[in-house]
Order: C-alpha cells, then structure tokens, then sequence
C-alpha cells in the first residue's frame, strides 16, 4: 500500500484487486460505486486499527493510508461506519491525531464491565462508587475548564497524588461548609447509603504502607492509580514520569471520549436524579462559592466574566 | 432504633443536643486509646506491664512534631523514637518485645485492619421532630499520606491533636497569643513545669499555622481559583509574617530569659538542679519552635510568587474555543454532596461510558489446551537475563607491528657509555625491515625531549635520551639533525630519598 503514496485512490492493500484502478472510477463515477470485497476488507482493517487502542496513525503506514482513504472517499467513509456499528462500536471520530476512535456501544462486547475491572468494586458498594469517582476525578482534572474539554489541541496534565489531592480539597471544602452551617453530617447507622458522597472519599485513607511496598489498593491513591493505569492501556493516558504517583498527559482519544459520551451520559444521570447543573460556559470550579469568597461587586483578575 | 418523645419527658431540643454530639464525638476520640489497654490482654504473652495509652500518645506526640510542610514522619522513625520509653516500661525483657509492642501500637493508631484505617463511633442524637437518630462518627487518629518521594508518611489528624493537647478547637492566633503571655508570666514566676508546657502547646499551634498554609499552596498549585486569594491567604500570610515577628520576638526574649535561669541555678541544691535540667529542655523547646517559624517565613515570602506564577501558568492559558462541559462544576461538584447511593448512579454512568473499550479475549480450543497444560511462568527473582554483549574486534589500524617495535627498542637499547649517531642507527634498521627507520626516527625525536618527570616518579633506571650537536642528516629519507642517541643511567636511591623527604 506504501508504494504508491502519491496516488490519493490507491488500491486496496492484499485484496487481490489490483488491476482494478478504483480511484479513477470513483472520480468518474458519481453514482454509487460498486463495494468490492477488497473495499469491505479494508473498512474492517481499519475498524481493527480503531481496536488496537494505543496504537496512533503516525506510527503505522497503512493506518495513515486508510485514514487519509476515510477522509477522502464517502462511500468508503460510509463503509468503516458501517462495519464499526455491526461490530457495536461507535465512530467518535477519524483523523489523524486521534486515529479511528471507536468506542464501545451499550451492551458492546467490547464495553467494560465493573466486575471485571475491579472484583471489589463489583462486590462493594462503596468501592463501586470511589472507582467511578476516580474516573471522572480524572477527567476532571484533566480538563478543568469547559474550554479546555472543547479546545483539540488541549493536553491536560495529571497525577496520581494530584487527582486525589485534588478531591480531598473539594470533600474539605464541603465539610467546612457542613460545619459552619452548623449541619451534624455523621449519617444515621442503618443506612449507608445515606451518607453524603464526599464523606464516603474523606474516609478512606489516601495511602497505606503494604508489607511488600506496593500501593494499597484499597486507599484513594491505589484507586486512582488504578484507573490511570487502566486509562493509559485504554490508549487514553500517556505515561510521562513516576513522580507523585505517576504522572500522565492526555490523549485525543480520551478528550473525545470524555466530551462525546461520558459527561453526557453522567450528566443524563444527573439530571435523572433531579440535580440540574447550569453553565454558561464560564469555567465554575465551585459553583455557590464566589458570592462567599469575593467582596461585594468584586472580580478577580483571572475571573472571566461572560 | 427510633424512641418518639413522650409527653411527660420534652424532647431535648438540637441546640442542646448538638452540645452533647461534640462532647461524645470527642470522648470517641480518646476510645481506641483506652482500648489498647483493655485488648493488651488478648496479645499472646504477658503485655500487662507496659501502659499502651502512654505510649500511644507518646506515638502521636512523635507524629505531630515531626510534621513539616513536605512530609511527616516516618514508620520506622517513629517506632525507633518510641522504643526507649517502651524499654523503660518493662526493662527486664527483651529489646524484640519492645519493638513489637511498639508496632502493635502505632498499627492500631492507623488501625491497619480496617479498609478506611480508621475508626467509627455510634452515637445517638435527637432530629428536629424529636426522632432518636443513630449516627456513625469516622475519624482517624494517625493517617498515612503519600510523601513527594513515593514513601508512606504518618500525619495526626486534627482529632488526634485535639485528643493529645486537649480543648484546642478554638481560633489558632488567639490561642496562640494565650500561650505566649502565659508563658511570659510563668517563667517570670520561675515556674518551669507549666512554662514547659506552655511552650510545647505553642508548638503545636505553630505546627497547625504552617499545616494550613500548606494546604492552600498546594492547592493553589492546582487550581488557583480555589482559594480565595482577593482577601483569605492574603490575609492569612500578612497574619503569618505579622506572627512570625512577633514570635521570633517572643521567643528570643523567653530565649534570654530561660538561659539566666538555667546558667544562674546552683546544680548542687537538688530542687534547682531540677529547675535547671527543665530550663536546659525548654531552651531546645523553644530553639525548635524559632527553626519552626524560620521555615514558615520563607514559606510565606514564597507564597507571592507562587501565586503569580500558577496564575500566569492556570488563567492565561489557550483562549476558550467552544462551550463543554464543566466537568468539575457540573459533574463532580454538584455529585459529592448527594447520598452515595445516588451518587454511584452517576459515576457508574460515566465509567461504563469513560472507561474505554477491551477486546474480547477469543480463544481456540486448540490454545486452550496449550494454555492449560503449559506450567505456570515462574517469578524470575534475579530479573530479566541480561543479552550476551555482541563484540565485534576492532581492526588493528596501527602503523608499526609490535614485533617492529620489539626490534625498534633492541635497536636502542643501547650501552650507557656508547652513545650513537642517528645516521647510523638508520643504516642499521634499514637491513633490518624497510619500515623500521621510521619507528627509529620516531622513537629518537620523542628522545630529543625525554619523560624526565615520569621517570623519575616512577623510579625508572635508565632512560633514553637524543640531543642535536648541529651535525645535519645524511639520509635518503630523513632530513634534519643528526641526533646523538644513548642512554642515561639514573640515580634510583638518590631519587627514592629524595621523593620521600
């Protein structure tokens, strides 16, 4: 397939369908282009590319091929959507910085399960909710204003210590606001699931000495390193130091990730239950927090007012 | 369990209930101190000897002063420091008991067993329409948080430190200023036991000004829009340096103070001996806490920077393109104060939908078999097996062979008191192997100006020399000078005594 990387409509890769100058038909042809075997087998390759999560066009000739084939060819394009929502798997998007970004549809083979990405979670109602916590605490962080979640080119910076740190604020900030206002926060003892969700993260310890030196997987930074390190095989994270627990930097995949499907399906939740968050689109770390913090008709110089 | 309020007994209302939550949430406190002393017994062996609470509260003690602004103390630091009082309880047995009745302490102030490390308290309150509530109460006493170099590190817990120094949930600066007039006044009366005392609560107010700072740098460092830096931390560091000076003032004065007392009382009267050992103490008290507010002044002059700096680095990023969401503002934030039962339904939803997509294993029969029957990959120990370093011979690129220049050398190796003419030694060579009048050129022009030095360090008998006399070379491949080459015998005793002295 590389050997001819000037011709935009080169033909399929081992099909078999060479004497076939597909290009030219397409370009002549404006009616629907016959889909050869070749073609479907190309499609599927890519979808297969899109599987092989963490590996990126740049590193791979034929990916780049295919994807460049994806921009330039609807019925090709028509094609790898075609294949990919057969398979269960939904197009987030084709290009070459993201690759082809698929994820998994409801009740996709390829979803992941709770129960099989941590037994515990599964078995434990708290662990279940401070595993899914860590997830979107990292997303959070990650990408800490709208603009940086809707900015392509925005790499957010993470590490595990931060993540965790990062949420113990937000959890303190709410216990003193529960103390000032005098509220008695200690939840009754019949019904766990009563207690309020940022007492659930303050409890539990951030780390632990274990007796062979690994992190605690029980504490919030074994959590969250859990699900950094889960991420980063998911292609989402890329690993740069060791420092602070591991730090990582984002990827394309999992801003598209974050913003296509998974804030909108917690949000979707959110609403469910009645919670009815609002933004203008101004970043809102803590929401009812500015009328505490600034003086009357004050604005902070890094405020942004819209 | 829920009791209704009858009509002979009012219902005690909130206020006065809210009075009794706090004094029994801080009695819970104090419970798994008592409780080491009442499990002691369950210990295999005869633990009844050694006073587990004491040296519980020695352990948090230990804790709470070795707190700083990076990190805070070490297991093994903590066990060492506590051994001597341990020993002292039982010094009759032996120094592994000690040790392990220290660990079993500080394990149960962490409360290891437990997933959370922590503790919980049931207690019993009156709700607004008179309902008897059950309530559980979390706290630590000594938690562990990740040191900035991967270690474990223990901090106390603001319950901890208000268990050991008791009554202290009150304004920090107040508090603060109390201690420093009350130990003024005490050592003026000469009254050391309490002044002692005094100072070390001083300490620990220190230590909690400092912790407080810490926590709004940090974080500040992730996000500045936080922390309130129109009025709070700008508020808090003018406090803070306002404090430092005056402590610093303070404490030199106290300082001053306590040195006259411990230099002017007489050792030999046995009560002021006693006075005396309490000032030497206190004076390292107070040295401790002057390090202290060292420390926390350059914190506080750095706080500035760091806050332009974060700013700079947080606010004038890239420009918003279009809206997304706000993942923290309309997700995380408005989630952590709902009931966790709620709250799960929501991060469920973000991970089944966040958390990326798995191939499906798909496995053969034929694979499974392999798979079943192949012996389980033993954990290599000594790591993975180093790859045989590939040598490859570097070509011999060198003028002159060695067996060239073994006859080179014989050719020179010439008798102390018959020196040549080069001419000759040329002539000589040239019989010998066409190349060799160079290596002997060669040879004789690195004569001309011999290693006297090395030579004569390293002690050498002979060493070979060349000088010009002005007679010109007759050859016909060389020009030049006509060098005399010989050899001169070196005078290795004399260079021995003289390389000595």
């Amino acid at each position: 397939m590389t050997d001819t990387p000037a011709e935009p409509y080169a033909p399929a890769p081992g099909g078999g369908y060479d004497d076939v100058p597909g290009g030219d038909r397409r370009r002549e042809d404006r009616g629907p282009a016959p889909v050869t075997p070749a073609d479907v087998t190309d499609a599927a390759r890519l979808v297969a590319f899109g599987l092989r999560t963490r590996l990126l066009p740049a590193r791979d000739p034929q990916y780049a091929e295919l994807i460049r084939r994806h921009g330039e060819d609807p019925s090709f394009a028509r094609l790898v959507d075609a294949v990919a929502a057969g398979l269960g798997l939904v197009v987030l998007e084709v290009s070459t910085r993201a690759g082809m970004a698929v994820a998994a549809a409801e009740d996709s083979v390829f979803g992941v399960r709770l129960g099989d990405y941590s037994r515990r979670a599964a078995a434990d109602s708290t662990d279940r909710f401070l595993h899914g916590l860590a997830h979107l605490a990292v997303a959070a962080l990650a990408f800490p204003r709208p603009q940086d979640l809707a900015d392509d080119g925005y790499v957010g910076r993470i590490s595990v210590h931060g993540v965790d740190a990062f949420v113990r604020q937000a959890c303190r900030r709410l216990q003193e606001r529960a103390e000032q206002a005098g509220e008695n926060t200690d939840p009754a003892s019949e019904s766990p699931g009563l207690e309020a969700a940022w007492r659930v993260y303050t409890r539990r310890s951030a780390t632990g000495a274990t007796k062979d030196a690994r992190r605690l997987s029980g504490s919030t930074t074994g959590i969250v390193g859990k699900a950094v390190a889960f991420l980063a095989d998911s292609g989402f994270l890329h690993r740069t130091g060791d420092e602070a627990g591991g730090t990582y930097r984002t990827t394309a995949r999992y801003q598209l990730q974050v913003r296509d499907l998974a804030s909108s399906a917690a949000m979707a939740e959110l609403l469910d239950l009645g919670v009815v968050p609002i933004s203008d689109g101004t970043p809102v770390l803590l929401p009812g927090d500015q009328d505490e913090d600034l003086a009357d008709g004050a604005v902070l110089p890094y405020h942004s007012l819209t | 369990m829920r009791v209704t309020a009858t009509v002979s007994r009012p219902a005690p209302g909130p206020a006065a209930d809210e009075g009794l939550a706090r004094r029994l949430r801080a009695l819970a406190c104090t419970a798994p101190l008592h409780d080491l002393d009442a499990r002691k017994a369950n210990l295999a062996g005869e633990y009844a000897v050694y006073s587990m609470a004491e040296v519980a509260l020695a352990a948090i003690d230990l804790v709470t002063l070795s707190m700083d602004f990076d990190t805070g103390a070490e297991h093994e630091q903590v066990i060492g420091r506590l051994l001597p009082r341990v020993a002292a309880q039982a010094p009759e047995r032996p120094a592994e008991e000690h040790e392990r009745v220290a660990r079993w302490v500080l394990e149960n102030l962490i409360n290891v067993g437990s997933v959370d490390r922590g503790f919980r308290a049931v207690y019993g309150t009156f709700g607004p329409d008179g309902a008897y509530v059950r309530r559980d109460y979390d706290f630590k006493l000594i938690e562990e948080v990740p040191g900035p170099d991967g270690g474990v590190y223990l901090r106390t817990t603001d319950e901890a430190v208000n268990v050991l120094v008791g009554a202290l949930d009150t304004d920090v600066t107040s508090a603060q200023i109390a201690a420093e007039v009350k130990l003024e006044v005490l050592i003026g009366r000469g009254r050391l036991a309490d002044a002692q005392l005094a100072a070390e609560q001083a300490r620990y107010r220190t230590v909690q000004y400092a912790e407080s700072l810490r926590r709004a740098l940090e974080a500040t460092r992730r996000d500045v829009r936080a922390v309130d830096w129109l009025n709070r931390v700008p508020d808090l560091i003018a406090e803070a340096l306002e404090h430092v000076a005056d402590r610093y003032r303070h404490e030199n004065a106290i300082l001053t103070n306590i040195r006259r007392v411990r230099d002017e009382a007489d050792a030999d009267d046995p009560r002021k001996a006693e006075h005396k050992r309490r000032a030497a103490e206190l004076v390292d008290i107070v040295k401790d806490c002057i390090r202290r507010h060292t420390q926390l002044q350059s914190r506080l002059l750095e706080a500035g920077p760091l806050f332009r700096a974060e700013q700079d680095r947080q606010a004038f990023a890239a420009p918003p393109g279009r809206a997304g969401t706000d993942l923290y503002g309309q997700l995380l934030a408005p989630l952590l104060p709902m009931p966790v039962a709620d709250a799960t339904r929501v991060t469920d939803a973000f991970f089944a939908r966040g958390a990326g997509l798995r191939n499906p294993a798909a496995v053969r029969v034929a694979d499974l078999v392999e798979l079943l029957l192949s012996p389980p990959l033993e954990r290599d120990h000594l790591g993975a097996e180093l790859p045989e370093p590939e040598l490859v011979a570097t070509p011999d690129d060198s003028r002159f062979t060695s067996r060239q220049m073994d006859t080179a050398l014989r050719l020179l190796d010439l008798p102390a008191d018959a020196p040549r003419r080069l001419s000759g030694l040329l002539t000589e060579a040239r019989t010998l192997d066409p190349e060799l009048p160079y290596l002997v050129t060669l040879l004789a022009v690195h004569a001309a100006s011999p290693p006297v030095g090395v030579a004569y360090r390293q002690g050498e008998r002979r060493l070979l020399f060349a000088r010009d006399d002005g007679t010109p070379l007759d050859d016909p491949e060389f020009g030049g000078a006509d060098l005399i080459v010989g050899t001169a015998l070196l005078d290795v005793t004399g260079m021995a005594a003289e390389r000595a002295s």
